[in-house]
Formats: structure tokens, sequence, C-alpha cells
């Protein structure tokens, strides 16, 4: 099938900087899209180029067959596009920038108010329709950018971090709307977080350093981590503070690689990290060998899989697999355009 | 032309909701107030003065040619003055709170937004000159000055207006700060006006330099002459501005 969204060769410099380098993917009409990297990877600048907001140095962008350089505003008219700072204008109420946004975007008169009504709606804003935009929490505000995109129906709803500054309350339901919004619209979304990825997308694109890392579905990206992790892996371990003793007795634990203590906290205790080969196994080893040195054990946990984590599997893989040694070294491209 | 229209619908709203807007119609008020309390003074005592002398000094005075000529030729250097502050935010305010983005991102051309936000800026200007039909109102209530130079003379601070407000949508286009902006359109401007006095030296050079002087334009329209040189000044000096301020809204975007 011919996807809808065809990013193709794309390149962008600023200045003498590479923000983006040949850059080739697809997005299928009604899949939701993770574009996942850490700051300063291209994200921002990629949806910029998909948007239409900047034309690539190089290659070139297709939206529903149209080149973006040769119709931009065609191709504008079917995206609706939410930046990493909701652009808003803090001296009008909601329902009066939705309405703005809907005839900037072109719909037709009489479909101006059933439209704001409809993404009113939608992103649950009914409280704050009569409110001033700039007195409004963050949370807020996040969602009246969201309407923004919405307002207009768009075909291809671009979303930069949606979920970024939200608390976690808010964070669910964003997710929740934009999992509802996939299947009618296609949806391309940056995140650096990875369990966002795998809640809302059907597929993930990662890139670091402005290069394509990896292209998957969320399942096979999180079993090819599994892979790359096997064999390797951290553990936090809460004991009585101080951990001196424990410290010595994990350390003393076969596979044991490294052994940092964490800070004591309110309740007098510390939390080591432990990273020790073998597999999930090895947990009984570092529990045993705690107790047996008359530590107490008061929690004891995989540690979290960091993004950096990912990363370091992934990139590297992907370097080995290329035949490239330069993984995630690229310099970094500060994201706030002016 | 509907997108232009919406963007300039918005622009108008947002500089009534701040002060800014208000600030400016009471500085003009009140400057414009003052000139022509001054000028109708110095007309009234004149009249005074020619009566006295029983009419033998030959000359009668005329609201046309002795108070509002004067009046209108004052209006234009005072709008010089007060125009950049109206000007300035147009686009560098859009820049600095990111909503650049969501025009540029929005189905329209940049040569759109570029009119929309002058035809805005256009209409405040307009506005803020019809606070002047009150004074000139009273002049028609107690004598009968000619209404045609009248017309043209606002017909030129319309134009001129028209240019000062192209020039500052373009300042105001190249940065973020609104400051700078109204800075740097105050500088263009005050060049602008004092080529004037540069080109009262003459000599060739000081032709050019006459015809470059914004309010020398002016002076033919004080006294309720319209020439085709002069509205051909003031329409390309407009339409060149407007050219740059789109270019650099295009650039904006290669820039990033």
């Amino acid at each position: 099938m011919q996807p809808l969204v065809q990013v193709d060769g794309v390149s962008k410099r600023y200045g003498k900087t590479l923000a983006v380098a040949d850059l080739s993917f697809g997005v299928a009409k009604g899949e939701v899209l993770g574009f996942l990297g850490p700051n300063g990877a291209g994200k921002t600048t990629t949806m910029r180029v998909i948007t239409g907001f900047m034309p690539p140095s190089e290659g070139r962008v297709l939206v529903g067959g149209l080149d973006i350089a040769e119709a931009p505003v065609e191709v504008r008219r079917r995206i609706g596009y939410l930046p990493e700072n909701p652009p808003l204008y803090p001296e009008m109420e909601v329902t009066a920038f939705l309405e703005f946004t809907a005839r900037l975007r072109g719909v037709p008169k009489g479909g101006i108010r059933p439209a704001v009504a409809r993404a009113i709606e939608r992103c649950a804003l009914g409280e704050a329709r009569k409110h001033i935009i700039g007195k409004l929490s963050r949370g807020y505000r996040q969602r009246v950018g969201l309407a923004q995109a919405l307002v207009h129906e768009p075909e291809l709803l671009v979303l930069d971090e949606p979920t970024a500054g939200l608390d976690p309350k808010q964070i669910h339901e964003t997710r929740k709307l934009i999992r509802t919004l996939a299947g009618e619209r296609t949806v391309v979304l940056s995140t650096h977080i990875l369990p966002e990825v795998a809640v809302t997308c059907d597929r993930v694109v990662i890139i670091a350093g402005g290069r394509l890392r990896a292209e998957d579905t969320p399942e096979s990206l999180v079993a090819r981590l599994g892979a790359a992790q096997r064999g390797r892996g951290t553990w936090e371990i809460e004991t009585e503070a101080p951990a001196d003793a424990a410290e010595a007795a994990l350390r003393a634990v076969p596979g044991v690689a490294r052994v940092e203590a964490g800070p004591e906290t309110v309740e007098r205790t510390q939390v080591l990290q432990v990273e020790a080969a073998g597999d999930r196994a090895v947990a009984t080893d570092l529990a045993r060998a705690l107790l047996e040195a008359g530590c107490p054990l008061y929690g004891l946990r995989r540690g979290g899989a960091s993004l950096e984590d990912v990363f370091l599997a992934l990139t590297t893989e992907e370097a080995e697999a290329n035949g490239t040694g330069d993984a995630a070294g690229t310099p970094e491209v500060a994201e706030e355009g002016s | 032309m509907r997108n232009a229209l919406t963007i300039a619908r918005r622009e108008i709203g947002a500089a009534l909701a701040s002060p800014v807007a208000y600030v400016l119609f009471g500085a003009f008020a009140f400057l414009y107030g003052y000139f022509f309390a001054d000028y109708l003074q110095s007309f009234v005592e004149a009249g005074m003065r020619m009566s006295q002398m029983g009419g033998f000094s030959g000359g009668t005075l005329n609201v046309n040619t002795d108070l509002l000529r004067w009046l209108m030729a004052s209006t234009a250097v005072l709008v010089l003055f007060l125009l950049p502050l109206l000007s300035m935010r147009t686009v560098s305010e859009e820049i600095r709170s990111g909503t650049m983005e969501l025009l540029l991102t929005a189905p329209i051309t940049d040569g759109q937004i570029v009119l929309g936000k002058f035809l805005a800026a256009f209409a405040l200007y307009g506005g803020m000159l019809a606070l002047t039909g009150l004074h000139v109102g009273v002049l028609f209530w107690f004598s009968q000055p000619e209404i045609a130079p009248v017309l043209a003379a606002y017909l030129g601070l319309l134009l001129l207006g028209a240019g000062l407000l192209a020039l500052g949508l373009f300042f105001s286009s190249l940065t973020r700060n609104q400051i700078v902006a109204g800075l740097l359109t105050f500088g263009a401007l005050l060049v602008l006006w004092l080529v004037e006095f540069a080109g009262a030296r003459g000599g060739e050079l000081g032709r050019v330099l006459a015809y470059l002087s914004v309010t020398g334009h002016m002076e033919g329209f004080a006294r309720g002459v319209i020439t085709t040189r002069d509205l051909v000044f003031y329409l390309s000096f407009a339409a060149f501005w407007l050219f740059l301020a789109r270019e650099s809204v295009r650039s904006r975007r290669w820039r990033g």
C-alpha cells in the first residue's frame, strides 16, 4: 500500500551542523508511528520538515503522494501539528483561539463552530472553553495545543513530545486520546520516553545523531532489547545505611561487575546499583549474599531499562551490523529553533 | 485574501487586548491635541492682528493654507515617531512566543502572513488618524474650509503610514526582540527623515536624497496637491518593504 508519508533521503543542515542525515522511512495510513530518540537527535527537525515548516537541505517528503516542496499549501492543509511548545496566543480565549486556527486551516465558514465544538469535546476542554489561554495550567495548554492540531480533522497528525511536562494522569489521558485517533488518522509522535512508545505506537523509528538507528514494532524492539541485555543487567537493592558491609558482600558475588551506592534516604536506607552478568537467576544470588552477610534486605528490583541502555544496546548493535563504528557520537544540535 | 483577513482580525484583537494600542492612541491624541491648540492659537492671533490693521495689510487668512496645511505636515512627523511602536511587535512577538510555527505550518503563504499583519497595523493606524477627525471637525463647525485639500492631506497621511508600517514590519520580521525591532525601525525612519535636510544642500546627490525623504513627499498632500510622483513614491516604498518582509519570513524557514 502507498504510505501516507514518505520521507526520502532527507538531510537537514544548520550552517555546518548536520542535524538530520539521509533519513528515509514511511508511515502507513492509520498508523501511529513513534519517533524515539534522545534530546538533540533530530526529532524536532524531522518533524518540522514533515510539516512543511522548513524545507530539507536534501531529499524530499511526500504526503499523500504530494511533494511538500511543490504543493506546500495543499500538503499543510492535511496536517495538524503540535510543536514541542504549544503555539498559543496567551491573550485569547480557548474558543476564540480554536476558531482562529480552524479558519486559518481552511475550515469552511459554516463548519467552524462544529469543528471547534468537536475539538473541545475530544480534548476535554469543556470547562476551560471561555478561559484566557495565558491563565491556563500547563496541562490545559497542552490540551489546547492538541485541540488546535485536531480542529480541521487532518489526515496526518504530527505531535512533538505530546506528553512532555504533563502530570501522570494527564499523560495517561493524552495517550488514550492518541490511541483513539489511531486507525482513522495517521499519527507521527516524538518522544524520549520508551514506555510511551510501547503504549501508544504501532511502529517505532529510532534516531540518534540525526541518523536512523532502528525501525520496528515496539514488541520486537523490546525483544531485541531483551536479547541485547541478556547476559548483563542492573539491579537495585535497598538495604540499611551505612551499606559498606552490604557493598562488600555483593561485590563478592560471582558475575557482579560494578556496585554503586546511592545516597542515604530519609528512612536511613541506601539503594545500591548492582551491575551483574548472568540472567535473572543472579537476583537470588545477590539476595542470598546480602542476607548471609547479616544485612537487611528491604527491596530488590530489576533496574529500569533506561533509554540510554536501549540506545547503547540498539545503536551499537546497529552500528556493528552496518559495519560503522560511530554510534551516538555525532554532535548534538539544540532543538530550540529561533 | 480570506487568510490574510483571518490573520489581520486576530492581530487587531490582540492589539486591542493589550495596553500598547491604547497607550499609543493616547500619546498620539495628546501630542496631536497640543499641535492643534498651538497652531490654532497662532492662527487666531494672526487673525486678530490683521483685523486691527483693518485689512490694510492686503492679505487674508485661510484655514486651509494657513492652518490645516501646517497641522497636517506636523502630523506627518508625529506619525513618523509613533508608528514604530505599532509595527515593532507584529512579527517579533510571534517569533518569540513560538506562534510563528503555527502560522508557518498553516496552509497559507508567507505573503498572506505578511499582508495580514500589514492590514491589521494599517487598520489600527486608520483608527488612530480617525481621532483627529474630532479636531478637524471643529474647524468645519466654526469655519468653511475647503474639503478637498483636507481629504488629500488625509490620503497623504494614510500613504505615509502604509510606507512606515511596511518598513516597520520588515524590521520586526528580523528579530524576536520587539525592542530591537522598534529601535531599528526608528533609526531607519530617522535617517529617511533627515535626508530631507541633507537634500536641501542641492546638487545631484541632494536631489536623490530629497526624493528619498519620507516626509518630504507629504508636503504636496498637506497643501492639497496630489502628484503622481508622490503617489508612486509612497506606493513603491510600501511595496518594497512588504516584499522584503515576505522574503525575510521565507528565509526564516531555511534558517529554522
